[in-house]
C-alpha cells in the first residue's frame, strides 16, 4: 500500500459525535421534546384504490384530549406544478396528495386524516372514530397488468410522456424513454453469440431502523419550525413551504440526528400534516410513523420487469445490446426509470445499443430512491447475461468483463463520454484479491462476481468556518449526517489547514444558519460538501495571509503557506493554531466561507465476489464469503468508506435473497413488519471483506469519488451468478428466496 | 463548433439527424438554433423558459446547473439526458 | 369513550438508582423510559419486538422494552444505555464501537451496546458464531454488521484483560 501524501486524510479518528451516539445522548427527532407537545396519529386507507366520498371527523374532534384533526380539506390546493428540489423534480400536486389524500386514495396506507392529542394512544383511539366513506375502485399492482389497455386507471389526467410529447389517451404509463446508440439491428447481425432473457424484481424497502418522524411547531409569528429526520433540510423546507403555500423563508428546518435514509427520507410525508395539526392545535405536534406505515406508505424502490438481449463476437467483444425495462412508479409518476435506462449497459463498451424504459403507475406506495435508484434491478439482468455469454464463449467471467469494461473515452447509451474512471482498476483488484485466488471446494458451492456503476452527484453545498481564540475551528455545514460524514468533512478541513481533525468542531446547521445545501444522497457529501469545507479553509487562509502580513509588517505577497499549513513571512513563521491565536486579539474575527456547485459526476464503480452454498433440499442460500471492491477516488476516512461498502453489500444481499413486498388478492401488503419483511440479521451474513481502490479524481482537491451508492448494485447479480455456478440453475427473479430457488432447481433438473 | 446530440426520441423531428455542429456560446443559443431548424423541438426540451425538469444538460460529461445560461466551449459535446439524482 | 384508566404507581431501579413513576396499564416500558423518565437512549424502531432498537436489561436479561409493560418494572432492576458509561468514562464496549467505527447512523447502537455488554458479561470469550446468534435480534441497516462484530470481539479482549488485571492485583 502506497504511503499517503496526507497527514489527516486516510487516518481513522473517532467521529466527533461519537460520545453522544454511544451514550444515548444523541437527539433523534422522536427524542426531541417541547412544552405542550402533542402526539399525532395518521389515519390511512384500508383500500388500495377508492374515491373518498365523505369524511366525518366530529366524533374524533369531540374526544377528550384531542387538540386537532386534519384531512385533505385542510391542505391548500396545489397546482400541477413541477418544483425543482435540487435532487430531481417533483409534481407538487402529487407530493401534496401523497401526504394527505384529497378525493382519491391510491394505495393501502394512503393518508386520509390525522389527529393530535395529549398522547399517541388517545390520538390513535380518536382516529378510529373518524368515519370515512369510500367508493371502492378496481385496483392493480402488477406492472404488466397496469400497462394493459383495460387496466384500472389511477389518474384520468395521466398521459404517457414521450420526451415532451403527450399521448392522446390516459393510461398508467407516465413516461416512455428511448435511447439509441449506433445501429442495433446491424450489431446483432454481426454477433456470433446472443443471449436474451426476461427478469423480474419485487418491491423492496430501504429498511432504515428509524421510522419517519417530525416535530412541528406552527409558531404564533407565522413561522413553521420543523425538527425532522431528513436527508435534506433545504429540500424538506422547500417541499413543506410549497405544500403549505407559504414562503420558504417562513419555514425553519432543524435536522435532528437521523436513523438511516438511503434515499427514503428525501420526500416529505409527515411534515405538512404535522404543521397543519400544530396550527389548528396551537401547540407543537410530534409524529413518529408506525413501522407498518413506513412499509405501506413511504417510498420503496420500484419492482421491475425487464427483457434484455446482448450479443457478442466469438472473442468476447460485446457488439449489441437491447433492453426493455418497466419499473413500477407506485401511486404517482416516479422517474427512477431514467436511471435504469442509463445504467443497464453503463459498465461495458457496447457499440450498438437501444433501451426502452417505462414508468408505470400501480396501486402501491409512490416509489422513491433506494441507494443507486434503478441500477440494481438492471444489473441483476445485465451482470447475469454477461456470465451467460462468458459460458457460451468459454471465457472466464472476469475476462469478459475486463475485455469490455468502460474506460476513459467510453460512451454511455444516453450519450456522455466517461472521463478517467476506475472500473478496470476494480476488476484488476478483484483478479489480484485473496478471495478470487482462493479455491472453493465442497458440494453445492459456487462463486459469482458482478460489477456496478453509479453516477455520483455534485450539486450545491455551502460551508462556513469560524476560528476560536484557541485556534480550534467551528465548521458549519448543511449536510445532514446519516453515516458519519461530519468526520470526513472535518478531516478535509483539517488537512487543508494543517491541523488535527480533533481541532475542528463540525456542526450540521439548520436552514436559518448555513448556506443552501442539497441533500445527503447521491453519494455527494464527502465529495461536494468536502469541497466546500476545503474552499472555506482556503478562504480562511487567504484572510490570514493579509492579517499575518499586518502582524509581521510585510506585504501580503510576502506571506507564504507551506503544504503543512505553516505561514511564513518576513522571517517569521507560525502554524495555523498559533497564528490564529495571535490574530484573535488583534483585529476582526476570522470567518471563512464557501459555496460550491461542482458539476462533474464522480463516476463510482464497484466489483464484488461472493461464495455461496445452496441447500438442495430447501433452496436456502448461505453466503460463505464476500468481498466488496470499490473505487473511492481517495478514502478520506477508510473506516467509513469500508462501512458504506459493507452496509450497501448487506442491503444488496437482503434484496437478493429474501426481501420483497407480498400482496394479497385485494392488493394489500401482507408483510408490513420486520418479522415478515425479513432483512438480514447479523446471523445471515459473514464478515464483508473490503478492498478500496484509489484512482483519485481530478475534479476534487483530495481526489474523492462518491462511495455511498455503488455497493448495493453488485450483490443480487453476483449471488445469482454464484447460485448458477453452484447448481446450474439460472435465477431470473428477485428475491432468490428459498422457495423460488428450490422451485427453479426442480424445473431445471 | 460544438457538437449537439439529439436525444433518440426527438430524431423523428430531425429527420433522423443524430448530431449536428453548431456555433453557439450557451444552451439558450442551442435551443434557439434547434427550434429554428426543427420547429416544435423547443417544446419537447423546455418548459416555459427553462429546460424541462426531467432533463439535465451534459456539457463534456459535466452536468451543468446553470440551465439556459450554461456556457458552451468551441469543441464541447452537449447531451440532453434524464435528470440524475441518487438516494 | 377513552380507555384510559387510573394510573398505577411503580417503584423500580434504573441504572442503579431508585425511581418512581406513574403510568397507564397500557404503557410499554419503552414509552415509560422515553416519555416519563426522559431516558431516550432506547429507540422505537418497530414497536413489535422485531428490531431490538429498544433493548434494555430487566433483571439481568436483555428484553425488547416495547414488549414489556411499564407496570412490569415494579421491583425490577433495569439497565439502559445511559448507565453503561461510568460517569465520564466510556465502557470498553462503547470505546470499541467508536474506535472500530461500528456505527453509522447510530440509531441501533444503544440497543446493540446493551445487548453486547450483557452477552460479554455472561459469555466472555464468545465465538463469532455465538455473537452473531445471540445478537441476531438487533437489526442494523447501515453497517452490514462486520464492524459491530469486530468491535464486540475487541471489547471482549479488553474486558478479559481488565478482569485478569483486577484478579492478579488482588
Amino acid at each position: 500500500m502506497a504511503t499517503t501524501p496526507y497527514r489527516v486524510i486516510g487516518t481513522r479518528p473517532v467521529r466527533h459525535d461519537g460520545a453522544d451516539k454511544v451514550t444515548g445522548k444523541a437527539v433523534y427527532t422522536a427524542d426531541f421534546k417541547l412544552p405542550g407537545l402533542q402526539a399525532g396519529f395518521v389515519l390511512r386507507s384500508p383500500h388500495p384504490h377508492a374515491k373518498i366520498v365523505s369524511i366525518d371527523t366530529s366524533a374524533a374532534e369531540a374526544t377528550a384530549g384531542v387538540s386537532a384533526v386534519v384531512t385533505g380539506a385542510d391542505f391548500p390546493n396545489v397546482q400541477d406544478k413541477i418544483a425543482q428540489l435540487g435532487e430531481g423534480s417533483v409534481n407538487l400536486a402529487h407530493l401534496s396528495a401523497n401526504c394527505m389524500a384529497k378525493d382519491k386514495v391510491l394505495y393501502k396506507g394512503h393518508a386520509v386524516a390525522a389527529v393530535s392529542a395529549t398522547n399517541a394512544h388517545i390520538a390513535e383511539e380518536a382516529a378510529a372514530k373518524i368515519v370515512v366513506e369510500y367508493e371502492i375502485l378496481p385496483s392493480v399492482t402488477d406492472i404488466m397488468e397496469a400497462m394493459a389497455d383495460d387496466a384500472p386507471l389511477l389518474h384520468a389526467d395521466l398521459f404517457t410522456d414521450d420526451l415532451g410529447q403527450k399521448a392522446d389517451t390516459a393510461s398508467n404509463v407516465a413516461v416512455h424513454m428511448h435511447f439509441e446508440k449506433g445501429d442495433v439491428a446491424a450489431g446483432f447481425e454481426q454477433a456470433d453469440v446472443v443471449v436474451e432473457a426476461e427478469f423480474k424484481t419485487a418491491t423492496v424497502h430501504q429498511g432504515y431502523i428509524e421510522p419517519h418522524a417530525i416535530v412541528a411547531d406552527y409558531n404564533e409569528d407565522g413561522r413553521v419550525r420543523l425538527w425532522t429526520a431528513t436527508q435534506g433540510s433545504f429540500t424538506c423546507r422547500q417541499q413543506t413551504a410549497e405544500i403549505l403555500q407559504i414562503g420558504v423563508g417562513d419555514v425553519l428546518v432543524t435536522p435532528c440526528e437521523i436513523g438511516g435514509g438511503f434515499g427514503g427520507k428525501i420526500a416529505v410525508y409527515l411534515e405538512p400534516t404535522a404543521a397543519i395539526l400544530s396550527k389548528k392545535a396551537g401547540r407543537p405536534v410530534s409524529i413518529l410513523m408506525t413501522r407498518t406505515d413506513v412499509f405501506e406508505a413511504t417510498g420503496p424502490t420500484p419492482a421491475s420487469f425487464m427483457r434484455v438481449k446482448v450479443g457478442a463476437k466469438n472473442d468476447g467483444t460485446l457488439i449489441a445490446g437491447e433492453a426493455w425495462i418497466a419499473y413500477d412508479a407506485g401511486a404517482f409518476p416516479s422517474g427512477v426509470i431514467g436511471h435504469g435506462c442509463t445504467c443497464v449497459f453503463s459498465c461495458y463498451d457496447i457499440e450498438h445499443a437501444v433501451v426502452d424504459g417505462y414508468d408505470v403507475c400501480v396501486n402501491k406506495p409512490h416509489t422513491k430512491a433506494y441507494r443507486a435508484p434503478g441500477a440494481t434491478q438492471v444489473a441483476f439482468a445485465m451482470e447475469q447475461l454477461m456470465d451467460e455469454l462468458a459460458e457460451q464463449l468459454d471465457i472466464c467471467p472476469l475476462e469478459i468483463r475486463m475485455k469490455n469494461a468502460v474506460k476513459e473515452g467510453s460512451r454511455r447509451v444516453d450519450g456522455p463520454v466517461y472521463p478517467q474512471i476506475g472500473y478496470v482498476e476494480c476488476l484488476e483488484a478483484l483478479r489480484d484479491s485473496d478471495h478470487w485466488n482462493s479455491p472453493l471446494a465442497g458440494d453445492n458451492r459456487g462463486r459469482g462476481i458482478a460489477g456496478g456503476f453509479w453516477f455520483g452527484c455534485g450539486m450545491k453545498s455551502s460551508a462556513a468556518c469560524s476560528v476560536n481564540s484557541d485556534g480550534t475551528i467551528n465548521l458549519l455545514e448543511g449536510s445532514t449526517d446519516i453515516g458519519g460524514s461530519r468526520a470526513s468533512l472535518a478531516m478535509q478541513l483539517a488537512e487543508t489547514l494543517g491541523i488535527e481533525s480533533s481541532d475542528v468542531n463540525p456542526m450540521v446547521g439548520d436552514t436559518d444558519s448555513v448556506g443552501y445545501t442539497d441533500v445527503t444522497g447521491g453519494s455527494r457529501v464527502t465529495f461536494a460538501t468536502g469541497l466546500a469545507a476545503y474552499e472555506a479553509g482556503i478562504d480562511l487562509q487567504s484572510q490570514m495571509k493579509v492579517r499575518a502580513a499586518e502582524l509581521w509588517e510585510c506585504e501580503t505577497s510576502d506571506v507564504s503557506i507551506a503544504d503543512d499549513g505553516t505561514f511564513s513571512g518576513n522571517g517569521k513563521t507560525a502554524g495555523f493554531k498559533d497564528l490564529a491565536t495571535q490574530l484573535f486579539s488583534s483585529g476582526e474575527a476570522l470567518v471563512g466561507r464557501a459555496t460550491v456547485a461542482p458539476e462533474c459526476p464522480t463516476n463510482g464503480f464497484a466489483a464484488h465476489i461472493v461464495d455461496v452454498e445452496v441447500d438442495p433440499d430447501t433452496g436456502k442460500v448461505t453466503i460463505l464469503r464476500y468481498t466488496a471492491i470499490q473505487d473511492a477516488g481517495t478514502a478520506i476516512h477508510p473506516s467509513y468508506v469500508e462501512g458504506q461498502m459493507q452496509g450497501g453489500a448487506v442491503q444488496g444481499i437482503g434484496w437478493a435473497l429474501n426481501e420483497e413486498y407480498f400482496f394479497n388478492d385485494d392488493d394489500q401488503m401482507t408483510n408490513a413488519s420486520f418479522l415478515d419483511y425479513r432483512m438480514p440479521t447479523m446471523l445471515d451474513v459473514p464478515m464483508i471483506d473490503t478492498i478500496i481502490v484509489e484512482t483519485g479524481n481530478a475534479d476534487h482537491p483530495y481526489g474523492v469519488r462518491g462511495v455511498g451508492e455503488p455497493p448495493i448494485i453488485p450483490p443480487p447479480p453476483a449471488i445469482g451468478n454464484a447460485i448458477y455456478n453452484a447448481t446450474q440453475t439460472r435465477m431470473r427473479e428477485l428475491p432468490m428466496s428459498p422457495p423460488k430457488v428450490w422451485q427453479a432447481m426442480q424445473s431445471s433438473d | 463548433m460544438a457538437t449537439i446530440f439529439i436525444p433518440a426520441q426527438l430524431r423523428t423531428l430531425t429527420a433522423g439527424i443524430e448530431q449536428l455542429e453548431m456555433d453557439v456560446h450557451n444552451v439558450r443559443e442551442v435551443i434557439d438554433q434547434l427550434e429554428q431548424r426543427f420547429p416544435g423541438i423547443r417544446d419537447r426540451l423546455c418548459q416555459q423558459d427553462q429546460i424541462s425538469p426531467s432533463l439535465q444538460i451534459s456539457i463534456d460529461s459535466v452536468i451543468t446547473s446553470r440551465g439556459m445560461i450554461a456556457k458552451i466551449q468551441p469543441n464541447s459535446e452537449v447531451h440532453f439526458i434524464p435528470a440524475i439524482a441518487g438516494g | 369513550m377513552t380507555t384510559a384508566t387510573k394510573k398505577i404507581h411503580v417503584t423500580t431501579t434504573v441504572n442503579g438508582e431508585s425511581v418512581e413513576f406513574l403510568c397507564e396499564p397500557r404503557n410499554s416500558l419503552l414509552e415509560v423510559l422515553r416519555d416519563t423518565l426522559g431516558l431516550t437512549g432506547c429507540k422505537e424502531g418497530c414497536n413489535n419486538g422485531n428490531c431490538g432498537a429498544c433493548t434494555v436489561i430487566v433483571n439481568k436479561l436483555p428484553v425488547n422494552s416495547c414488549l414489556v409493560f411499564g407496570v412490569e418494572a415494579e421491583g425490577a432492576e433495569i439497565e439502559t444505555v445511559e448507565g453503561i458509561a461510568d460517569a465520564n468514562e466510556l465502557h470498553p464496549i462503547q470505546d470499541c464501537f467508536l474506535e472500530g467505527a461500528a456505527l453509522q447512523c447510530g440509531i441501533c447502537t444503544p440497543g446493540f451496546l446493551v445487548s453486547a455488554k450483557a452477552l460479554l458479561e455472561k459469555k466472555p470469550g464468545a465465538s463469532e458464531e455465538t455473537i452473531r446468534f445471540d445478537l441476531s435480534g438487533n437489526l442494523c441497516r447501515c453497517t452490514g454488521y462486520d464492524k459491530i462484530v469486530r468491535a464486540i470481539q475487541a471489547a471482549d479482549k479488553q474486558m478479559s484483560a481488565a478482569t485478569v488485571d483486577s484478579t492478579t492485583n488482588d
